[in-house]
């Protein structure tokens, strides 16, 4: 659990970095710290293992405020990522990996075994790998290596400084779903630095919205979207948030509200599988030439079919 | 006959045979001189290098002092440590050319680790203190490793600098190569003179050689191949 109290920041004489900031990151939560580039995100993140120091305030780490804690222990025991990985160019991927067990003393067959979980978390071969440099990597599979690289000591938190910011987009859809997945399995408690409204709406449990260093909402997506606190974050998440909202809601969801309309013996030429967001189930309807889709479970059967007027009757339900 | 004239390519092999044993001791005496002034030079440039990183007012002034002790003439440089030493009764010799030379290895040396360390990536710099390094761990596993290439430069700047201004050391008794070079001019041997010359020249070239070498196997494949 990471803690803010009354955070402020000054650069200089009277520059307010971080203005009075108070919130609190639940144990497994994912906070995403959003909001245009100056906004103080990246400086709130620094705070919480010291790179930065805090003018005013304090910040607890389990209950511990920061301050009373030795600065080089406490980043052993917190993840980090950085946007361009920050990878050790003179190190093969191994010791990268294993860089902070190293520091903490393990013995070789801890270290062992904990590379070769690692590399397998991410989908690379331990043994492929090993003796092998970051700049014969691609920026993704650098990028999983940072990742992996924080997770090495198995810190109970992790923070991410736009860590997928670098890469393009299709490869950075892929390793945002795989570290969502390595997140379902270890439930760290991570704060999430990001300037895309999209990334915080599918990375995160919370939103943490800034603004010239002051916390504009800190919410869920879903209440961000829905329940915008004044025009900033209006303006920020966009005209578009309804749709936007869409790809937090899946058909699942959607079934708990409403039934899907029944298929007799009517063929649709599109089908969808249940567990699909709402926001590609309307793109499908969209391109369909029935205006329609048929939902399928996860046995490939045809459970129903969706349309463009229950999703609007969701999506006014929800906002009620 | 007037040895000035008339020399020829034989003449210099022909001193080279002769004086095998002569020319062997002579270049012992410049290794031992210019090794041992590398050595103490690398010892004080390497870590005051990385110091002045921390303390940008110092950085200026140390550079600009190691900058002029450069532009001092090097026989100059050499004459004014007589005097110096004297007062320790240590005004010829070894003493002040050792001295002397390491004065000389200061400005590369210095220059080099000092920009070598202060360009490392900062990301990399960053990601080092953030995954919970100390300072010495983040010098010795990351920011010297990564920066080997650019500080070998100055070092082996220094090495061959200072085995061509260790023939002056010749001049104020501490023997060397420079002795060839010395006693050929005052007693008119031309051949003794390009000996001496040739003599420093493959000294030079192979320390270069060597520490080239050196410089390959320590630094790592990730960094010499980016």
């Amino acid at each position: 659990m990471i803690e803010y109290n009354e955070v402020t920041k000054v650069f200089g004489k009277d520059v307010r970095a971080v203005d009075n900031v108070s919130f609190k990151v639940e144990s497994g939560d994912i906070v995403v710290l959003l909001g245009p580039s100056g906004c103080g995100k990246t400086t709130l993140l620094r705070m919480v293992n010291r790179l930065e120091s805090i003018t005013e305030g304090n910040i607890l780490v389990n209950n511990q405020r920061i301050a009373d804690l030795n600065e080089i222990e406490l980043r052993r025991e917190i993840g980090y990522v950085i946007q361009s990985n920050g990878l050790f160019p003179n190190m093969t991927i191994e010791q990268n990996v294993t860089i902070v067990p190293n520091l903490l003393g393990w013995d070789k067959e801890k270290k062992e075994e904990r590379y070769q979980y690692l590399m397998n978390l991410v989908g690379m071969d331990p043994d492929d790998y090993r003796k092998r440099y970051p700049h014969e990597l691609s920026g993704g599979q650098q990028q999983r290596i940072g990742v992996i690289r924080a997770l090495a000591a198995d810190p109970p938190a992790m923070l991410m400084d736009e860590p997928f910011g670098a890469l393009d987009p299709i490869i950075r859809e892929k390793v945002q779903d795989e570290f969502l997945a390595i997140q379902r399995e270890l439930h760290k408690t991570v704060l999430f630095v990001s300037h895309d409204i999209n990334e915080a709406i599918k990375m995160g449990d919370k939103i943490a919205l800034l603004r010239d260093g002051k916390l504009m909402q800190y919410d869920t997506p879903a209440n961000i979207l829905q329940n915008p606190a004044n025009d900033f974050v209006a303006q920020f998440v966009g005209q578009d948030r309804t749709i936007k909202s869409l790809s937090i809601h899946y058909i699942e969801d959607l079934m708990k509200h409403k039934q899907l309309n029944e298929t007799t013996d009517q063929k649709f030429s599109k089908q969808v599988p249940v567990n699909m967001n709402l926001r590609d189930a309307l793109g499908n309807i969209l391109e369909s030439d029935e205006k329609e889709v048929a939902v399928t479970d996860e046995n490939q059967k045809v459970i129903g079919s969706i349309d463009f007027s229950l999703i609007s009757q969701y999506v006014s339900e929800l906002s009620q | 006959m007037n040895r000035n004239e008339g020399y020829t390519i034989t003449d210099v092999y022909e001193y080279f045979q002769d004086n095998m044993d002569f020319i062997l001791e002579l270049t012992v005496q410049h290794i031992n001189l210019v090794g041992l002034a590398i050595i103490v030079a690398i010892l004080i440039g390497v870590p005051l290098g990385i110091y002045l990183t921390t303390n940008e007012s110092l950085a200026g002034t140390v550079l600009n002092v190691a900058s002029v002790i450069m532009t001092i003439p090097s026989i100059a440089l050499f004459g004014l440590m007589i005097p110096i030493f004297s007062l320790i009764n240590q005004g010829i010799g070894f003493v002040p050319a050792f001295v002397a030379l390491v004065l000389y290895s200061q400005l590369p040396i210095i220059r080099n680790t000092y920009t070598a360390i202060n360009n490392v990536n900062p990301e990399i710099r960053d990601a080092a203190m953030g995954i919970g390094m100390s300072t010495a761990q983040r010098l010795l596993k990351v920011e010297i490793p990564n920066t080997l290439p650019v500080i070998m430069a100055g070092i082996r700047t220094a090495v061959v600098l200072n085995i061509g201004i260790g023939v002056i050391a010749a001049f104020i008794g501490a023997g060397g190569l420079g002795i060839l070079i010395a006693q050929g001019i005052t007693r008119g041997h031309t051949d003794m003179v390009i000996a001496g010359a040739i003599a420093i020249s493959i000294l030079g070239i192979s320390a270069d050689l060597i520490l080239r070498l050196l410089q390959r196997i320590f630094t790592s494949k990730g960094v010499s191949a980016q």
